[in-house]
């Protein structure tokens, strides 16, 4: 009786025990070893990079790696996802990018990444503009966390088809003439808007140009150089936001929210003619748009002059259990050869000064937006840009005005309003 | 005593509770060690990324106290809990009356009620988005119809609570009322069958015998959906697509108490102030609970 008892206690007690283990432990299925070890990375990106030919290609350079990509489609959601598990410790994959907007903040942990300046980045500080560099690089030089991927380089896409039916004409030379300035890019919005009524806007929506705008003209958006919050003083913020306001108080755009499925529609719909679109937005709108309007959209430049909206780097996180091997990784996409090989798949412009001269770059036309000459676009003045600052608290102060920008274009609110809102909003994510 | 009759003592004494330490080492782990050092990380300056910048006491606390959008959310999270709860158990009463008649092919339609919650709560999300869109949507479509001009569904305050408000009750209007045909089964048939020889109608029947033997399951089912309402996340964040989309819409109209909390956490990186929502609104949950108790309680009781 008594063993029977004791049995019974041994197997309860080693039930808790398994209990316990189990969930402590989870699945775990940590490895590490020999090099012909089948190796799977993972890597966690968002938007459009390009790079479902260069994973080919390694894959077969090196038959044990099996390269897996996540990628989200909306920045602010990936942005909230990277945080959250670099914070954690856990699940942000081996290798990850890293967007303009981000990096400063990135460089306060950068001790969640590899030091790449100990895996040789510094023999490779030729093949990135400087400034790209050297953003992904600790103020005291010692930590570089990621390698430049793409740089932003500003043009304006806008659609032949919505543009002859407006009688405004087509080709992007005299397309280009129509709009030095942003001023006459309104002037010509309100041709557009006579001509087309209600049936198509001149634009999507007043963030994108309001973006656009604050990226060409500023060195710094809403923090200075020593993180102190400039919103209210930066006159480059302001010009942008009253032109901002402008074009949607003359009814130019479509009000629809960025990344949402209304927008997405509207490119395939004609809902607008015109999107300020940085290189990496051109893959975008081609998937969004789809083939049947293939043809239909151009490029041409940008009002105002060149500017720098976007770009990334690719990280590796300290918690990947394949640090070497995702290092290679990230070197193999973002060399030279990767760079333009993901120009040429989503038109990304490459952060390699030195493919600036390259015949396949300036050469480069895009078929699919009526074989604009998309090299000779966007290289143009690349070499020429401009880094801009964007502070820690970048991300909440730019959601806090658009969501400003837009209240007033739904007609919420009006833009003083709004503005103050900014402000007021922007100043309580700065003090944290 | 030998060791082996204190052995046989502490097996008799100890098995039991070795048998029910599980629940009790899963709710350690899971529950009481996340309660616990939540309340210890919104009592520090505590940074996303960067880690604990130190320790501030209640600064947290009444920082919270003064946060406009903290109330804001509190408002929007309990509007919608209203909007949607009460509506809710109403139809899941009603529902469950029915399902509880003698209707062809009735376990068709028992299970038939329960579908939606097995439907993605992302699914639910776009289409509810779709049906209640500014330009094309079904909602703005039917209005029409009957000459109402279009809303702009997730741009107004009003019309944003009862468009999630829909979103939710469709969801779990069924799981509800299954519950509560569970609770109507086992009322004694005899009850009725007395009541029905003493005079009673129908009306009278229900609110005499039906709602007083529902009335345990009421209070459960009052409070499950009180937790939900005010852990109310997906649904709204859902409606919100697009850019920005942890802000609830633009003037933050549907912006609900977790999606602040999120968005404190993540977007804005301050851990410890998050936390400190968190904490309000674990009181915040008790307090209603506590409410929700008493208020049900008066529900008439079994003579």
């Amino acid at each position: 009786m008594t063993t029977r008892r004791s049995r019974w206690l041994a197997s309860a007690a080693a039930l808790v025990a398994m209990t316990a283990f189990a969930t402590a432990c989870g699945s775990d299925d940590s490895a590490s070893g020999s090099d012909d070890e089948e190796i799977t990375l993972r890597v966690n990106l968002f938007g459009k990079f390009g790079y479902a030919d260069l994973y080919k290609q390694y894959e077969d350079e090196n038959p044990n790696i099996t390269i897996v990509e996540t990628a989200e489609g909306d920045l602010g959601a990936y942005n909230t996802q990277l945080q959250q598990r670099i914070a954690a410790g856990t699940g942000a994959g081996d290798i990850v990018a890293i967007e303009e907007g981000q990096a400063v903040n990135f460089l306060q942990a950068a001790d969640q990444f590899v030091n790449l300046q100990d895996h040789g980045a510094n023999d490779l500080k030729d093949q990135f503009l400087p400034w790209k560099f050297e953003g992904a690089t600790t103020a005291d030089g010692s930590t570089t966390i990621g390698l430049g991927t793409d740089v932003g380089g500003m043009a304006m896409c806008y659609r032949r088809d919505l543009f002859e039916e407006a009688g405004l004409p087509t080709d992007r030379e005299q397309v280009a003439a129509l709009w030095p300035t942003w001023d006459d890019y309104i002037a010509t919005g309100e041709k557009y808007k006579a001509a087309m009524g209600d049936e198509s806007a001149f634009m999507d929506s007043s963030t994108n140009t309001y973006n656009s705008i604050l990226m060409q003209n500023a060195e710094y958006t809403y923090f200075d150089r020593d993180d102190t919050l400039v919103i209210d003083s930066n006159p480059a913020v302001k010009d942008a936001w009253d032109t901002a306001v402008a074009i949607s108080d003359d009814g130019l755009t479509a009000k629809l929210k960025a990344f949402s499925p209304e927008w997405n529609a509207g490119f395939k719909n004609g809902d607008f003619a015109t999107i300020a679109c940085p290189a990496w937005m051109t893959g975008y709108i081609k998937d969004q748009s789809g083939e049947e309007n293939a043809g239909n959209w151009d490029i041409t430049t940008v009002p105002g002059g060149s500017g720098n909206w976007g770009g990334s780097w690719l990280a590796v996180p300290t918690q990947s259990e394949h640090q070497e091997e995702a290092i290679e990784l990230i070197k193999f996409l973002t060399s030279a050869d990767g760079q333009l090989a993901a120009f040429e798949a989503e038109g990304n412009l490459p952060s390699n000064p030195t493919l600036y001269d390259d015949p396949a770059l300036q050469g480069a036309t895009n078929e699919y937006f009526s074989d604009a000459p998309v090299g000779q676009i966007f290289v143009e003045g690349a070499a020429a840009l401009e880094p801009v600052y964007l502070g820690a608290q970048n991300q909440p102060v730019r959601d806090a005005v658009e969501n400003a920008l837009r209240s007033v274009e739904n007609g919420q609110r009006s833009s003083e309003e709004a503005w103050d809102t900014a402000v007021s909003d922007a100043e309580k994510a700065a003090q944290s | 005593m030998t060791l082996r009759d204190r052995l046989a003592r502490l097996d008799i004494a100890g098995a039991p509770y070795l048998f029910i330490a599980p629940f009790f080492i899963l709710f350690g782990i899971f529950g009481l060690f996340p309660l616990g050092y939540t309340l210890w990380v919104s009592l520090h300056d505590w940074s996303l990324l960067a880690g604990d910048q130190g320790f501030v006491g209640l600064a947290n606390y009444s920082e919270l106290l003064g946060d406009d959008y903290f109330w804001n959310s509190l408002l929007n999270t309990f509007a919608i809990f209203l909007i949607a709860t009460i509506p809710q158990i109403l139809m899941a009463l009603g529902l469950a009356q029915v399902l509880n008649t003698s209707l062809r092919a009735i376990t068709f339609w028992r299970m038939g009620v329960v579908l939606p919650i097995v439907t993605s709560v992302a699914a639910v999300g776009i289409i509810f988005s779709m049906i209640f869109a500014r330009d094309f949507g079904l909602a703005n479509w039917l209005l029409s119809l009957v000459g109402v001009d279009p809303i702009a569904w997730n741009q107004e305050r009003l019309p944003s609570w009862i468009a999630i408000a829909t979103m939710v009750d469709w969801r779990w209007t069924g799981y509800n009322a299954l519950i509560l045909l569970a609770a109507l089964q086992a009322v004694p048939k005899e009850l009725y069958e007395s009541a029905r020889l003493d005079g009673a109608g129908a009306v009278r029947q229900w609110w005499s015998i039906t709602i007083p033997m529902l009335r345990p399951t009421l209070v459960f089912v009052v409070t499950v959906a009180t937790i939900g309402g005010i852990q109310l996340f997906t649904e709204p964040l859902l409606f919100n697509p697009g850019a920005n989309a942890i802000t609830g819409g633009e003037l933050r109209q549907f912006q609900t108490s977790t999606m602040y909390l999120v968005e404190e956490a993540f977007t804005g990186q301050r851990f410890g102030y998050a936390s400190t929502i968190a904490w309000a609104l674990f009181i915040v949950i008790v307090l209603v609970s506590l409410i929700n108790s008493v208020i049900v309680r008066r529900i008439r009781s079994v003579d």
